[in-house]
């Protein structure tokens, strides 16, 4: 594996996991598309090297493996046609909200609002409360 | 032979196909989705049969030999996970086509449907892991397509996050697949299993735990699990009765053929599998307790179960690997119809919150059955096929002296029945807390209409045979478990001439 590609990968699934952190959601999806990137380009360093394989010139044992060359095309026609997908779902999270950033979960909001911990510092409130209204 | 490995994978994408062209006849498009799966339901069963019968079958796509090529195998677990796929996929079709939404307003939901299946026969009968990826792929895209059918603002949200932790899965696994391929120069699973023992051992453990990761997700382990229970409730009712059925099946079936298969088990790896499936356990139930919503409850309820397969794999023995098998089964069926009834439940009702909903024990008594069945099942009532799967499950844990496990999972069945019983409460038995925002609808005998209640009851029936008759089905899981644990047979099946 040599040294360039497998640095490239590593400053590819650097950047992709930094954007992917993101909570504007093209720069999830940059961030993803680059990522699978560094995949594509692991997945390129990870074969022998040689002359182009095309049976019929030259030795086959100095070919390159073509394999992960077919591979890595397949991954790249993946990531292209979901990348395309996260971006009209992107559009139309745009389209609804009116805002690029990722929207809150409303239900766990929901569940931390009548969670244990709030009804305790309710609770505590209406104690004190009830105690002054008393001392009054 | 050849054709009964690859039809399953061929029919439903030609289906699919032919259903583009037929869009705009609701009822040729129909007609094509049922006989495909049908016959993909056929298919399986003799597949089953066969394989049963004559050993480990494979096939070299496009005459390649071995290692080049794309093999389809089939095996007693994958042609049983098979003929459970189809047989949900073919009924929550119909339940679709009975229900008044998805399936009827939008043209493509038909042909994404079968690349789905297409999708999930191709995952369980391939033989080469760049192709277990395909048919990955090729299932996700289509389950994000159908999950956000309706383009809904929560759609839209959770399912956001589905898409992008299944993507970050995608380009792990690729990640994977390139130093796996560094290492061994192959990726024909058969091939592996004899390369990886040539690797140092570090090497080995950690692509173990590199697959562990990437199925992980897809799985929904702990700490792998919290996308979910947020993008699955969110999705119209019958798409998410197939992902709870069926996808996260998939990601529990690469983890036990690759943790079998590639790998031979260390007492490391069974540690982290047990320690990981004890606590996706008791997470999930104890996030299912708190929900309060029917369908939030059921997904939590997914990702408990989860745990028990696990721990059947962790235990790294044919009894404990037979109690996964049939639990995975059982699980299949009766997840599935808890997500029809669960369809259902919001269909009568209008609602899918507890506090909106109350008394339906009186309005839909059917649905109320549908419902309490799969429920008993889930957490381990006898004589229902839950009590048998856990009961081979704690027997196996027993086996091997791991008390801790065997604790947790009878604790979580307790918690299991509560959650359960919260659903039954809520919905069934009590008055309703709020008034309801839409009133109930006035329902007719059934509680619905007959292509819902019809398939529900079905796989409901599914499930009290399994239990009631499931000696034949633990024997199969048995004989599956056996194949599972002795590899030998699988590659002398792939790597022959």
């Amino acid at each position: 594996m040599s040294v360039t590609l497998a640095a490239t990968a590593a400053a590819l699934f650097a950047i992709g996991t930094y954007l992917l952190l993101q909570r504007a959601l093209t720069r999830v999806i940059i961030g993803l598309a680059i990522l699978s990137h560094g995949a594509n380009v692991l997945m390129m360093a990870s074969h022998r090297r040689g002359v182009p394989p095309i049976v019929g010139k030259g030795d086959p044992s100095t070919f390159s493996d073509p394999l992960p060359q077919a591979f890595a095309l397949t991954a790249i026609v993946i990531s292209f046609g979901v990348t395309t997908f996260l971006l009209a779902m992107a559009y139309r999270s745009w389209v609804l909200t009116h805002d690029d950033v990722v929207q809150d979960d409303l239900e766990d909001r929901l569940i931390g609002r009548g969670g244990i911990a709030d009804k305790e510092v309710a609770d505590e409130r209406e104690i004190h409360d009830e105690a002054v209204r008393e001392r009054r | 032979m050849n054709a009964l490995l690859t039809l399953p994978i061929v029919l439903p994408i030609v289906g699919a196909a032919l259903s583009i062209v037929a869009g705009r006849s609701r009822a040729a498009q129909r007609a094509i989705s049922i006989s495909v799966l049908v016959a993909m339901t056929v298919i399986s069963i003799v597949l089953l049969v066969r394989v049963d019968r004559d050993g480990v079958t494979a096939v070299q796509a496009g005459g390649w030999p071995a290692p080049l090529g794309v093999t389809l195998v089939a095996d007693r677990f994958s042609a049983m996970m098979l003929v459970v796929a189809s047989m949900m996929l073919l009924a929550v079709l119909v339940y679709a086509i009975g229900q008044p939404g998805a399936e009827r307003h939008h043209v493509g939901f038909q042909s994404v449907y079968l690349v789905l299946a297409a999708g999930v026969s191709l995952s369980f009968l391939t033989g080469d892991m760049f192709n277990l990826f395909v048919a990955f792929e090729m299932m996700l895209t289509a389950s994000y397509v159908l999950m956000t059918l309706g383009g809904r603002a929560d759609q839209i949200r959770s399912g956001m996050t589905y898409v992008v932790i299944s993507l970050l899965a995608s380009a792990l696994f690729v990640t994977t697949l390139a130093l796996i391929y560094a290492a061994t120069g192959t990726v024909n699973m058969a091939d592996l299993a004899g390369r990886m023992t040539e690797l140092p051992e570090g090497v080995r453990s950690a692509f173990s735990v590199l697959l562990l990761v990437v199925f992980g997700i897809k799985a929904a382990i702990f700490p792998l699990f919290f996308w979910l229970p947020d993008a699955y409730p969110t999705a119209p009712s019958p798409v998410t009765a197939v992902f709870a059925g069926l996808l996260t099946k998939v990601g529990v079936y690469a983890i036990v053929r690759t943790q079998t298969l590639l790998f031979t088990p260390d007492s490391r790896s069974a540690t982290l599998i047990l320690v990981a499936a004890g606590l996706t356990m008791v997470v999930g139930v104890l996030g299912a307790i708190a929900q309060g919503d029917v369908k939030r409850i059921l997904s939590f309820n997914i990702v408990s179960h989860i745990g028990f397969m696990m721990m059947g794999l962790g235990l790294f023995t044919v009894a404990g690997l037979a109690a996964a098998v049939f639990y995975t089964v059982h699980h299949i069926v009766a997840k599935t119809s808890m997500f029809l009834a669960g369809g259902l439940i919001e269909h009568v009702g209008g609602s899918g919150r507890l506090n909106r909903l109350g008394g339906m024990v009186r309005t839909a008594p059917v649905v109320a059955v549908l419902f309490l069945i799969p429920a008993l099942s889930l957490a381990g009532v006898p004589p229902l096929s839950g009590f048998v799967a856990k009961l081979a499950l704690v027997d196996a844990g027993v086996t091997q002296r791991s008390y801790v496990i065997v604790a947790v999972a009878i604790l979580v069945s307790l918690l299991t029945l509560f959650s359960m019983m919260k659903i039954w409460s809520g919905v069934f038995w009590s008055p309703a807390d709020e008034e309801p925002e839409v009133r109930s609808r006035v329902v007719g005998p059934l509680g619905g209409p007959m292509l819902m209640v019809v398939p529900t009851t079905v796989l409901v029936a599914l499930g009290v045979a399994m239990g009631l008759a499931g000696a034949p089905i633990w024997a199969l899981s048995q004989r599956a478990a056996t194949d599972l644990l002795d590899p030998g047979n699988y590659i002398r099946a792939v790597l022959r001439p």
